[in-house]
């Protein structure tokens, strides 16, 4: 009996002494992929934009929706259609379901609408980041573009456009009087003119973010100063509006019209191309988009509590004009779409 | 006035004129440029979509009722169109079904309240919420649709005879023809008879359910020219304009025309003085610098005190107290 345990020890250590070395060796292999599978498989992303109706929001959407996947988890997004109200309730939503999401990305309409609610899906263990439009809130990353630098790029293009022999006049179109991205476009602006004291800017209305708006003070604004040389149109969502008023009056050869939108083709480089947009600058997609997902993979490995840190993730932005115009200045929603069907 | 109104002599309308007459005046004498002809055009210019859609819910509101769902069918139906030119339907195609859209939405709401009896507020709501839900679900890609290049819609703006766009020639015609109607077709004046006394109306023999029927047709198809001139000035259609205060804009053109919301008074006279008077205070604004939140401000008082001098001048009597509003 004692001799037959012995024996049965001395096999079971023999046959671990040879095996033990082997799983070593499978372990050593690289102890990334269980780790990434630990941390991030089964993980939930929600993202809620302004709307899901334009062309980043879907194209970020597209983006994401392949990497999440890739990694076992899901993406869920919600459309509030340009409501404060309706983006709020959805976060309000998100924060208090059963299911909550452990990544919430989301673009917010103003610098404070959502501060708190933001802060509240923090403290319910959610990272949030913040993409495109900053806010008064720290964010576990805000991801987009740095509108001062956009403004600055815009004011830049707008003074190149105009030429030393013009009027030096600029008009702006502005956004509104809340958004961080009409108020920090403008101060980019008025940074660069700074620089270059003759120019003069000479009217700078609000759109609202609406295309008719745009054009009708637009109109006004040429009325009122017909050697106008350029004017800026805070987004190309409205800026066919100025662009119209500006045809109406037939001044496309005279005025130089800046704008900023997505960079998706028939928005950005198909305007730029037929004449109706001078310049767009405009955000780089792809970078964008995997910079928020570097920052999701890098949140939920981090084992960090969602607040820890807030870093600036800017992205770079690519001004389109018809000089530089080519296949690579913009992306294809189209193309996305196609590619996401095809697999 | 047309409509038998019971007003005397400083009808609201006349006050809005005496108060578009002295905005004007000040206007041309202390802002440079005010009174350019090239001003003048463009004042009108920005108030003719707008004025043409009031064109529109008058009709609606002097016949007793109120189309809140004029927004979404002008924008819905216009951006439909276009994503179907560029799915690469033909012109005819696209427009035959757009319009039986627009007939199909203007004939429910039409029926809902004739006779379904829901209160016009809340079936065009309904059909609004609707008919934008829908579209913009199922029908677009985007908030946004271009006009395809080359169409007839870019060619249309690019015309401008005498110097004036399309839109202002249209909103004229729709004014002339809509007082046409108004006055001298029996139609047109079942209008007014219905939105003075539905019940002494509808026992007159006066075919009232029809008539509701043919005035939210009539609204829905002048949203659908109004979405078309749109996007023929702007190269494209953008859906989120019906997210924005251009609803109320053409309440307040009808409203502070002169045509109260109980119906049975007013006519296109009010729509053009209405519409004129937002186009010289938002032009005077912009020329002025003024942001857009206090432009808001400034609008909404001046609707308020129309609304408080003409009850001080002209008191509600027994009946529209009996009857209420809408």
């Amino acid at each position: 009996m004692k001799l037959n345990t012995l024996l049965a020890t001395l096999a079971a250590s023999a046959v671990l002494a040879f095996t033990a070395p082997v799983t070593q060796a499978f372990a050593d292999d690289d102890p990334g992929p269980a780790a990434y599978e630990a941390a991030m498989k089964g993980k939930r992303v929600a993202l809620v934009p302004l709307a899901m109706g334009f062309d980043l929001a879907q194209g970020w959407a597209a983006i994401l929706k392949r990497e999440v996947e890739a990694f076992g988890g899901t993406l869920e997004t919600r459309d509030p259609n340009w409501s404060t109200e309706a983006g709020a309730q959805a976060i309000t939503e998100l924060i208090s379901s059963e299911n909550k999401p452990d990544v919430l990305i989301v673009m917010a309409f103003d610098l404070n609408s959502y501060s708190k609610l933001l802060k509240k899906a923090q403290a319910e263990g959610i990272y949030v980041i913040l993409i495109d439009n900053p806010a008064n809130f720290k964010a576990d990353a805000y991801v987009g573009g740095d509108w001062t630098k956009l403004g600055m790029l815009e004011a830049e293009a707008v003074i190149k456009g105009c030429g030393d022999k013009s009027s030096k006049k600029i008009g702006l179109v502005q956004g509104d009087e809340v958004n961080a991205t009409s108020l920090y476009q403008y101060a980019g602006i008025m940074k660069v003119l700074e620089q270059h004291k003759d120019y003069q800017v000479v009217a700078k209305p609000d759109s609202n973010w609406d295309a008719t708006t745009s054009r009708n003070v637009t109109a006004t604004m040429l009325q009122q100063n017909p050697d106008i040389c350029g004017i800026i149109d805070f987004w190309d969502g409205d800026a066919t509006g100025a662009a119209a008023a500006i045809r109406d009056a037939g001044k496309q050869d005279q005025i130089f019209l800046v704008t900023t939108g997505g960079g998706e083709e028939t928005n950005t480089c198909a305007n730029v191309a037929n004449g109706t947009f001078d310049a767009v600058v405009s955000t780089e997609l792809y970078n964008e988009s995997e910079a928020m997902v570097a920052m999701i993979k890098y949140l939920l490995q981090s084992g960090q509590p969602p607040g820890t840190a807030s870093p600036y993730i800017y992205t770079l932005m690519n001004t389109v004009t018809k000089d530089n115009l080519n296949p690579r200045s913009c992306w294809s929603l189209k193309g996305l779409q196609a590619a996401a069907e095809a697999k | 006035m047309a409509g038998g109104s019971t007003h005397g002599l400083w009808s609201q309308e006349r006050i809005v004129l005496a108060l578009a007459v002295a905005l004007f005046a000040v206007a041309a004498i202390f802002l440079p440029g005010f009174r350019d002809i090239g001003n003048l055009i463009s004042i009108v210019h920005s108030v003719s979509v707008l004025g043409l859609l009031a064109v529109g819910m008058a009709i609606v509101i002097i016949g007793r009722g109120i189309d809140l769902s004029a927004v979404a069918i002008m924008a819905m139906s216009a951006a439909w169109y276009l994503q179907l030119l560029n799915d690469g339907w033909s012109e005819w195609q696209a427009l035959g079904a757009t319009g039986a859209g627009v007939l199909a939405i203007g004939l429910v709401n039409g029926f809902l309240v004739a006779y379904a009896d829901v209160p016009a507020i809340f079936a065009t709501l309904a059909t609004g919420s609707f008919v934008f839900g829908f579209v913009r679900s199922r029908l677009i890609t985007q908030d946004a649709v271009p006009v395809p290049p080359g169409n007839w819609l870019e060619q249309l703006s690019g015309l401008h005879p005498l110097g004036i766009p399309p839109e202002v020639f249209i909103f004229g015609g729709a004014c002339f023809l809509a007082y046409l109607f108004l006055r001298f077709t029996k139609w047109g004046r079942y209008v007014y008879y219905m939105g003075d006394n539905l019940l002494a109306a509808r026992n007159m023999g006066i075919p009232v359910r029809p008539m509701n029927l043919l005035r939210y047709v009539i609204s829905a198809f002048i949203a659908l020219i109004a979405g078309l001139l749109t996007a023929s000035s702007l190269h494209s259609m953008n859906t989120r304009i019906v997210n924005s205060t251009l609803l109320y804009d053409i309440i307040l053109v009808v409203v502070i025309g002169g045509i109260g919301l109980s119906g049975g008074k007013g006519g296109m006279r009010n729509v053009i003085v209405g519409a004129i008077l937002i186009g010289i205070m938002q032009n005077a604004m912009t020329i002025i610098d003024i942001p857009n939140l206090y432009q808001n401000l400034i609008k909404a008082t001046i609707l308020l005190i129309a609304i408080v001098i003409d009850s001080l001048v002209n008191p509600r009597d027994e009946q529209t107290a009996q009857q209420g509003d809408i």
